[in-house]
């Protein structure tokens, strides 16, 4: 390999400043950018050290240009996706009390749910009569709830609705589901796909830093243990999703680990459809007084393109316009993403902590389409399912037709 | 290091931009741009047809950092609308009202001087103050509120009236605009905005906004504005129903008054806002439009030393990335803003002066205070940008 100037080491610190735009245009910095950037160029990996070099170094447009590069080279076509789909909470009854959630409540708090049946069944009714493909549910660690009564509600919504996919129980709440049940997560999944659930959200990732995770979620599935019950899930046949939560007491460096232990688990098993990753909303949450402000665009906007840059074995980037709003969402579609996710007819979670942002479908294809883009509508496992578009349709049709590599099951 | 390595670096950077150029069919431009040269009518139209929003958003960053390096400036202001009432029926506009309509207001100087008063207790530098065309307003009154706002805050700039309300306050005067800018001039106008330009296309005006002044009259209040000492800032009303073309022979005009003038402080390209008006029906920019709308200004107004990127409108994130397409500004703290928030803004009517600090940093950008004239105020690097001495523009 070709010996490298040592690069200048990058300041690591809670209290991040950018780095001055110009400063990326001469000297040693320049130089070192043009060789990280020459690598990306060819579609060679990055190291965690690159990766913060260019965080920390890099300007946006520079940062902006690999990621759209990279994006490009696996989406040639300028399409992007998404899918109608709809949040449904069932509970919101959670015994972990992670203090940047404004969503969950204690048992028997004030507000406290759990959806009778018929709610839930006639806000599937709704998503269904919109053409929906998919559900995405998750909810609150309920401490009585166990998998049984989740297999139970599967089967049920699978019977009545076998056109919506079960897109359903985050890592953190399947390792909860394990432990009411003491038993291994590798049974509770076996009845959970059994009774008809189709893939797993990336949820409850927040920061895969220990250090991290004691501070701002200590009762939390560890980080070992998340990464684990995703292994699991591949293993046994379905893809999930990844995602971060940053812009909080994390460094630079421990986003990186984070994107670090993703990828590795990615080349492990080749279950993860996508990647997303949003900046935490701090208003009227918990611990607000133990948070920092807000952070600015710019700094979401700089990590989304660099997780494109880095995640060389995600094929789909999502970007976030529930908490991005949807003006800057469509600038992301230029900073790698080439996916907006669900259109979240119902989205408790984040609205809870003051974010508004539910922008309807006809909107949503609006901006999609003056950034230069057709706009397709896909299915849970990034099929191109669109009825506007037969000619387009490409990729799997079902989660039978995207098995991960590290599925052990019968090939046939 | 050496000079040497530094130069062939600078070099690379060019050259890379250059190969961006090029990769997207705008070489000739890149090299036009690289070498300073002005770029032309169809320069203009193929940048504004170019798909790729890097590409010309580098090219028009490369002449940013050339002027001004990281500097982002700012001022810390606040705006006064002090009527209402209009007689010119844009259809692009929420905010006229007609006499006894809803909602029709006029301040009286001593309402506009209240609202000065009301932020004493903020470093306000500039008072902004545009408002609807009322030929019933007498002459007097436009020097009562200047001289009205003046008594409130003596230190205070007042930057108002833009050509449209100049060209009825002369007319109201019934004197010679030469005459009625002296006389504004000594009662405490400081500058004049760079609103009401819209496009100066006579098929856009003819369909959108027929009573107003056209852009040849708005030029021509603009080249008297200049000849009196008064400095301006100038504005184009895009995302409606103008062409490229359109909007290119637009910047044109306004390069060649300032090859003229030299008068026009800044460019502020200004995002049409649909709802409430009677154009609701069109859709307005979005965030690419709006980003390529600060590019285009930077590279086709080669004359002009800045470009705004109005947050009001833009929305802070766009705005806050404005700041890599071409921007060196993003306006003020505002304070109460009616004009697009009737429109259906919903940008915040206010940012905290620490806020807009933050955000140009998070940019990558040096923030500097500056006041209406560009002398800076506050400079986060002082050997950069001294305070008290002007913004310092290469070239």
């Amino acid at each position: 390999m070709q010996q490298a100037p040592a690069a200048p080491p990058a300041p690591v610190h809670p209290l991040w400043n950018a780095p001055l735009a110009s400063r990326a245009r001469s000297g040693e910095v320049a130089r070192e950018l043009e060789r990280i950037g020459a690598k990306v160029r060819e579609g060679r990996r990055i190291t965690p050290e690159e990766a913060l070099y260019l965080h920390e170094r890099a300007d946006m447009l520079t940062l902006g240009l690999l990621a759209d590069h990279v994006r490009r080279a696996k989406h040639p076509q300028p399409h992007v996706t998404y899918i109608v789909d709809r949040n449904l909470n069932p509970t919101n009854v959670c015994i972990t009390d992670c203090g940047f959630c404004a969503f969950y409540r204690r048992p028997k708090a004030d507000g406290a749910y759990v959806l009778p049946r018929e709610e839930i069944v006639s806000r599937m009714q709704e998503l269904a009569d919109l053409g929906g493909r998919q559900v995405l549910m998750q909810g609150g660690h309920h401490p009585y709830l166990k998998s049984e009564w989740w297999c139970e509600l599967f089967t049920d919504l699978r019977a009545r609705f076998p056109q919506i996919n079960l897109h359903a129980l985050s890592a953190p709440e399947i390792d909860h589901l394990s432990k009411l049940d003491k038993r291994p997560v590798e049974d509770v999944l076996r009845d959970l796909i059994a009774a008809g659930l189709g893939s797993v959200p990336g949820a409850g990732a927040e920061i895969l830093v220990e250090r991290v995770r004691k501070i701002i979620a200590p009762k939390k599935t560890s980080t070992e243990r998340w990464l684990e019950v995703h292994r699991r899930v591949h293993e046994a046949g379905l893809r999930s999703s990844a995602t971060m939560m940053f812009g909080h007491v994390e460094t630079t460096a421990e986003c990186i680990e984070h994107l670090t232990r993703l990828r590795d688990l990615q080349d492990e098993t080749g279950g993860f459809t996508a990647f997303a990753c949003w900046l935490m909303q701090p208003d009227g949450v918990p611990d607000e007084h133990l948070y920092p402000e807000r952070k600015t665009p710019s700094v979401y906007l700089r990590m989304q393109a660099l997780t494109r840059i880095f995640l060389d074995n995600f094929d789909n980037i999502q970007t976030s316009y529930v908490t991005a709003g949807l003006k800057l969402a469509q600038v992301t579609l230029s900073y790698g993403c080439n996916d907006f996710g669900g259109t979240m007819l119902e989205e408790n979670v984040v609205s809870a902590a003051g974010c508004f942002n539910l922008a309807p479908i006809q909107k949503l294809e609006h901006v999609i389409a003056r950034a230069g883009f057709t706009p397709l509508q896909r299915n849970s496992w990034y099929g191109v399912v669109d009825p506007r578009h037969p000619q387009l349709q490409r990729g799997p049709a079902s989660g039978a037709q995207s098995r991960p590599r590290a599925w052990t099951g019968a090939s046939a | 290091m050496t000079t040497a390595t530094t130069t062939a670096t600078t070099t690379a950077c060019d050259e890379r931009l250059l190969e961006l150029a090029r990769a997207h069919g705008l070489g000739p431009i890149g090299e036009k741009v690289l070498a300073r040269e002005r770029l032309s009518h169809d320069d203009g139209v193929a940048l504004y047809r170019s798909p790729h929003l890097h590409a010309v958003g580098a090219l028009a960053n490369h002449v940013r950092e050339r002027l001004h390096g990281d500097l982002a400036y700012f001022n810390v202001n606040q705006h006064v609308n002090y009527t209402n009432l209009c007689n010119k029926l844009c259809r692009f506009c929420a905010f006229q009202r007609l006499p006894g309509q809803e909602g029709a207001y006029q301040l009286t100087p001593e309402q506009a001087a209240a609202k000065i008063r009301a932020q004493l207790h903020e470093s306000v530098t500039e008072v902004h103050m545009v408002a609807g065309v009322w030929p019933k307003i007498p002459y007097s009154y436009y020097l009562e509120l200047l001289r009205a706002v003046k008594a409130a805050r003596p230190e205070i700039h007042i930057k108002a009236f833009t050509m449209v309300e100049l060209d009825q306050i002369a007319k109201s005067a019934k004197l010679p605009l030469e005459v009625v800018l002296e006389e504004l001039k000594a009662a405490g106008l400081g500058s004049v905005p760079g609103g009401g330009a819209e496009v100066f296309s006579e098929r856009v005006r003819r369909a959108t906004y027929h009573l107003k002044i056209s852009g040849d009259e708005w030029l021509a209040v603009a080249r008297k504005v200049h000849r009196s000492g008064l400095r301006s800032n100038c504005t184009m009303l895009h995302g409606h129903i103008e062409t490229p073309e359109e909007r290119v022979d637009h910047l044109d005009r306004l390069r060649r008054l300032q090859d003229e003038t030299g008068g026009f402080q800044t460019y502020i390209p200004l995002s049409f806002h649909p709802d409430n008006s009677e154009m609701a029906d069109v859709s307005g920019p979005t965030a690419v439009d709006e980003l390529r709308e600060i590019a285009l200004g930077r590279l086709l107004l080669d004359n002009i030393p800045h470009i705004k990127a109005y947050w009001i409108l833009m929305d802070i994130p766009i705005a806050q990335l404005a700041l890599s397409y071409g921007a060196d500004d993003v306006d003020g703290t505002v304070v109460e803003e009616h004009i697009y928030h009737d429109a259906g803004a919903t940008t915040p009517e206010v940012v905290k002066r620490a806020e807009l600090v933050q955000w140009i940093r998070d940019a990558g950008r040096i923030p500097v205070e500056r006041d209406t004239l560009y002398n800076v105020v506050w400079s986060a690097d002082p050997e950069l940008a001294p305070v008290g001495r002007p913004a310092p523009v290469a070239n």
